[in-house]
């Protein structure tokens, strides 16, 4: 992983003086409400319902074992003893108290972590695929270029007060995992003729009105992409619209100006700039690059005997190492997911203890480094195929060897109305339901890829949209209420879910979904057709039918 | 407003014309307007100049005018408004302008160090108090990482830096 | 300032004026003594639409000990002590309605 240099560390030192400076003058009430709100949220700090909410940046998701140790200790003393893994890649802490932060912050910047531009509307934390540099799929380390854009983004002093918040995704394999298509920038590496470089899609993004993001460029020479992103930046921050919160997303201009006029417009803009100061040359690139470090993977065998035995033997062993484990670029290696998705439990939650054990793990089975991964669970990306056995044994004591790993139980959910303030519905309490209904593993083995997401309001932090199974909570004269999507996908063939009906009770929410499930079952041609690609075929009409019909 | 010129108080010189209003002699300000309608007449006194440019308004525009203009200030109507910062780096970096860049509105000590690394050399500040902070404040930081229009150097120069001197 | 005569506030019966403590964010309800509370219990309640305005005036004078004040429709008890009406209202009092990690 990417390793702090002395100014890396010096600026953020700087960061969390001025942040303890603001919070001093705003307990002193020298600062007001409104002047000190876009300061916190710059800092990643939010208020909740009960309490304030402190969202912890991990850059393009990579930790080290170091860090996820920290992350537990500040959950041990700042807050209730556990954190929530987000899709974006970072985590928040739900109870931690203002006058604390900046202890906190001081925490966590000692193992060079912050909560910089985890909100606000400034570029936010860049995020890729948790797979990067194990990936047997991809091109090229995309870390690389997150890293030159996060250094790019911090603090700039001409995008930290845009029209509304700015998200980039970045993937460099052929399956995206980082979602790009709805992300403000997606950028996919690939190449052409040798050289290395981007397509930019623009205008992708969630919330009250999705949109797939629209490729602008095929072919960016990755020399130019600093240059290339402060125009289309530059375009957003003079042209994004500012007289309603709602339509202030990027993806609002894109879409009123037509993507080609807006391709238009940069062009004319990066022509402008392009050969300046931005430049990416080699040496720029090798200076960043150089301070990865890059585990010195063992040349080891595929298939060791240990794991065939285990494979052989062991029925539980089998059916995880088929569902969590991913083949590695590395020969003898595997990328394994943890699962934050235990029956039951709230999704993406981990306790300080498991976090502290877990960084342990890492030391031990896998080069000290953990991922953060999209779906909120969390990854080892370098693991010796011979050491599985081993490894599955200590994740289960605990809790997250779940093999529900892209499956109907791996829910991706928002923190919903019991945290947020925002919401209209709960969303955990339908998550958990829905796990304890689909706590048979062979059953969901069966069922095959399923991704349900869950938002409690039409903000769409649970990525409903781009749910298999979308559900979205509304509120009726004080009672919870959920619409159901189907068909969304969030990756390279990014699609919006189709609505199929009225919003059904809370109470039953679940009986729909097994019944949407149970549809899936009788129709699929085979179990290799997943359920979004009979909702495909199908349409949504025989779905609708069977969820509406009396029960 | 308390005014704040390469990081002292300074007293405010210009005067605000409105519309209409014939000039008088000494440091004016003028509305983009004006300058676009009258431009010529404008020009053409004697004295300083200076224009109160829009936030919304192309500064391309004003490229004209700008070796005739001692002051552009820029608008923050509010500080969370970022379009000037923008505007500012263009009128820098792109057009050549080095008069007075003032920035007018809800400015305030925790935007200020933005404000100088776009451009701005001028500060009409909201609130007394932050006339003192000023000098702290754009000392906030030391290391940068973007290029930008005023010159400092970046953490990729002083890494260079460092590498080259074997440090 | 606009007076409290002018402005006008749609009221569901009793109501309470509630916010978050600025220096740790805790859920607190502005009091009859214009202070604030941890429990809703002690809530001031206002019945019409000029006592909730006046009890917000109150709350938003105070910005620098609780922010976000909002006026919220309560329930009274057979003694008259004012309860949360609704979901939200009730997991702000009460916490969120599921079991926090670690805790079981
Ligand atoms: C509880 C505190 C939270 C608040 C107040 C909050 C607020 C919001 C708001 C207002 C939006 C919509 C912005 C827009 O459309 O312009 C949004 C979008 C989003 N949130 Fe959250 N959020 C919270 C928690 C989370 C969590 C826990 C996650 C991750 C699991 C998350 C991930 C996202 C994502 C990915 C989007 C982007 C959707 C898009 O592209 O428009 N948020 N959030
Ligand atoms: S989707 Fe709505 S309810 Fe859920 S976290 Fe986002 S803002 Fe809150």
């Amino acid at each position: 992983m990417y390793v702090y240099d002395e100014f890396d560390r010096t600026f953020l030192e700087e960061r969390v003086a001025e942040f303890r400076d603001q919070v001093a003058r705003r307990l002193s009430g020298e600062l007001n409400e409104e002047e000190f709100k876009p300061l916190r949220l710059m800092n990643g700090v939010y208020l909740q319902l009960h309490a304030y909410m402190l969202r912890v940046c991990i850059p393009y998701g990579t930790l080290s074992s170091q860090q996820l140790r920290a992350l537990g200790a500040v959950a041990r003393k700042y807050d209730r003893g556990y954190g929530h893994f987000t899709t974006r890649q970072n985590i928040q802490f739900n109870w931690i108290k203002l006058n604390e932060l900046p202890d906190a912050m001081a925490d966590l910047a000692k193992v060079g972590i912050h909560g910089l531009q985890t909100s606000g509307n400034c570029i936010r934390n860049t995020t890729t695929d948790p797979w990067a540099g194990a990936a047997a799929d991809e091109v090229e380390d995309p870390r690389l270029y997150a890293e030159v854009i996060r250094q790019w983004s911090t603090l700039h002093p001409e995008f930290t007060y845009l029209p509304r918040k700015f998200k980039i995704a970045i993937t460099a394999a052929r399956h995206d995992r980082a979602a790009i298509r709805v992300h403000d920038i997606g950028l996919r590496l690939h190449k052409r003729d040798g050289e290395t470089g981007f397509e930019v899609m623009v205008g992708g993004g969630l919330g009250r009105s999705p949109f797939i993001g629209k490729t602008i460029k095929d072919f960016l020479p990755k020399e130019h992409l600093l240059s290339y992103l402060e125009a289309v930046l530059r375009t957003y921050n003079l042209g994004g619209r500012r007289d309603n919160i709602y339509k202030a997303r990027i993806k609002i201009q894109v879409h009123e100006m037509g993507a080609e006029a807006f391709a238009q417009k940069v062009e004319a803009e990066w022509a402008e700039i392009r050969d300046g100061a931005l430049k990416l040359d080699e040496a720029a690139l090798d200076a960043i690059r150089d301070r990865f470090q890059i585990p010195d993977l063992e040349t080891l065998d595929d298939q060791p005997a240990e794991l065939a035995r285990a494979l052989a033997t062991d029925a539980a062993f089998a059916r995880w190492h088929a569902n969590s484990v991913a083949p590695h670029k590395t020969k003898g290696h595997a990328i394994v997911t943890l699962s934050l998705k235990p029956v039951g439990a709230p999704p993406g939650d981990a306790t300080a203890d498991q976090m502290d054990a877990i960084a342990d793990l890492a030391d031990r089975y896998a080069y000290g480094e953990i991922r953060v991964a999209h779906e909120q669970n969390l990854t080892f990306p370098y693991v010796r195929q011979k050491d599985l056995p081993a490894l599955w044994a200590k994740l289960k004591e605990i809790g997250v060897a779940t093999p529900n790993v892209g499956l109907i139980t791996d829910i991706i959910s928002c923190p919903g109305l019991d945290y947020c303030a925002l919401a209209n519905t709960r969303s955990i309490p339908i998550a958990q339901k829905l796990t304890e209904r689909f706590a048979d593993e062979a059953r969901i083995a069966d069922i095959g890829r399923l991704h349900v997401n869950i938002s409690g309001c039409i903000n769409a932090c649970g990525h409903h949209h781009v749910g298999h199974i979308g559900i979205l909570g509304v509120e009726k004269k004080d009672e919870e209420f959920f619409q159901i999507t189907l068909g969304g996908k969030g990756n390279s063939k990014a699609r919006i879910g189709e609505l199929i009906g009225p919003a059904v009770a809370e109470s039953e929410i679940v009986d729909v979904v097994e019944s949407l499930v149970d549809t899936y079952l009788n129709l699929r041609t085979s179990p290799a057709e997943t359920f979004v690609a009979a909702v495909e075929r199908l349409g949504i009409e025989p779905f609708k039918e069977r969820a509406y019909a009396p029960r | 407003m308390p005014l704040v010129k390469t990081g002292a108080p300074a007293a405010d010189l210009f005067v605000a014309v409105a519309d209409g209003e014939p000039l008088p002699d000494g440091p004016v300000i003028v509305s983009a307007a004006r300058l676009l309608a009258d431009g010529p007449a404008v020009i053409a006194r004697n004295g300083e100049i200076g224009v109160a440019w829009p936030n919304d308004k192309d500064v391309a525009e004003l490229q004209p005018f700008l070796s005739r203009l001692s002051l552009i200030s820029l608008a923050f109507p509010k500080f969370r408004d970022g379009r000037a910062y923008s505007q500012a780096r263009l009128l820098r970096e792109r057009y050549g302008y080095k008069g007075e860049l003032r920035a007018v509105g809800n400015v305030l000590r925790d935007q200020v160090l933005m404000m100088v690394r776009a451009g701005f050399d001028a500060f009409a500040l909201e609130k007394a108090a932050d006339v003192e902070a000023f000098g702290k404040a754009v000392a906030t930081y030391s290391v940068f990482y973007q290029p930008t229009g005023d010159q400092r150097p970046t953490v990729r120069d002083a890494r260079t830096a460092s590498a080259a001197t074997g440090g | 300032m606009t007076s409290p005569l002018q402005r006008k506030l749609k009221i569901h019966g009793p109501t309470v004026v509630t916010a978050n403590r600025l220096a740790d964010g805790v859920s607190v309800w502005l009091t009859a003594a214009g202070g604030w509370s941890e429990t809703i219990a002690e809530a001031a309640v206002g019945t019409t639409s000029d006592e909730v305005l006046r009890l917000l005036d109150i709350a938003h004078a105070d910005e620098n000990t609780a922010v976000g004040a909002y006026s919220a429709s309560a329930t009274l008890a057979a003694d008259g002590t004012p309860q949360p009406a609704n979901l939200r209202e009730r997991i702000r009092v009460s916490g969120p309605t599921i079991s926090l990690p670690g805790a079981a």
